[in-house]
């Protein structure tokens, strides 16, 4: 049992892991991207 | 309608499409776990462990079908030299190497209650792990410093050869004749498979779509953030352009 519980918990971690770093990387470059096309307005 | 917008110039914007598939992997999810955990009965040799099974076989699916995908776009990247291709084939790889992780550490969980060890030399996981690593020298090749279309067309080489492995990492119990890898598929007098339950074999199809489905959502979150990625880039050539004139 405790090997079928780890190996779920791998693979959602790893999955839910993946989402939350693009969520980030979407994050960073969102605000990167809104700070430039201000500086372009300028 | 076009299946893929190539236009890089303009901020894109999230589409309905994905939208609909994000809210439709939820649900799916969530089926595809009771399949596994409650509708398909419990294996008699290997126990409750075998129902790490449905998720892994899934997961090295996905993780072909990304390498596939890496390898039509790079094929694609070097004859029409668009940029679009060569983030598509980027984005995949990226998914194509979380999911061989998923499949190298849930296998050894697997073979550590069905086989007694952790990891074992033999040729499925063997040719999993330089899979692996040759996907990560892809990614590496395309985070170098450069101009992006030097590094694409070094990746895109990358990329075709690579894939090579993947019919190999399939073939390989069957071709090393594997003492230790089940073969589920294939076998027996008809070549149609191993003796896999109904109703297990409907859990597989479905968790096998299922995370395809979560597949799609990643790849189209991913190719948003490089287009997102290459606006920003044209705003600071653009500054650069303005400071030197």
């Amino acid at each position: 049992m405790e090997y079928l519980v780890a190996a779920y918990s791998i693979i959602w971690l790893m999955i839910v892991g993946y989402l939350f770093v693009l969520g980030k990387r979407q994050k960073a470059i969102a605000k990167q991207l809104q700070f430039l096309q201000e500086l372009d307005k300028k | 309608m076009k299946l893929i917008n190539d236009d890089l110039t303009s901020i894109p914007k999230e589409t309905t499409l994905h939208k609909v598939l994000i809210y439709l992997s939820i649900p799916m999810v969530l089926v595809a776990l009771y399949l596994a955990f409650i509708y398909t009965p419990i294996e008699v040799k290997m126990g409750i462990v075998q129902k790490i099974f449905y998720f892994h076989v899934a997961s090295a699916w996905v993780a072909f079908l990304a390498f596939f995908i890496v390898f039509v776009f790079s094929i694609m990247f070097l004859s029409k030299r668009k940029r679009i291709y060569d983030v598509i084939a980027g984005v995949s790889a990226e998914i194509g190497v979380v999911y061989t992780i998923i499949v190298l550490t849930t296998g050894p969980i697997w073979g550590r209650s069905a086989w007694n060890t952790w990891w074992s030399w033999e040729p499925r996981l063997t040719t999993t792990l330089i899979l692996l690593f040759m996907y990560i020298a892809y990614i590496m090749i395309r985070n170098m410093d450069g101009a992006w279309e030097k590094k694409g067309r070094l990746a895109s080489v990358f990329g075709i050869i690579s894939f090579i492995n993947v019919p190999i990492v399939f073939m390989s119990i069957r071709w090393w004749n594997s003492k230790l890898h089940p073969v589920v598929f294939g076998e027996g007098a008809n070549e149609t498979g191993g003796g896999l339950e109904p109703s297990m074999l409907f859990a597989l199809i479905f968790t096998v779509i299922t995370m395809t489905i979560v597949y799609v959502v990643f790849l189209q979150k991913g190719i948003y953030i490089e287009r997102l990625k290459i606006q920003a880039e044209r705003l600071k050539e653009k500054f650069q352009e303005k400071l030197a004139g």
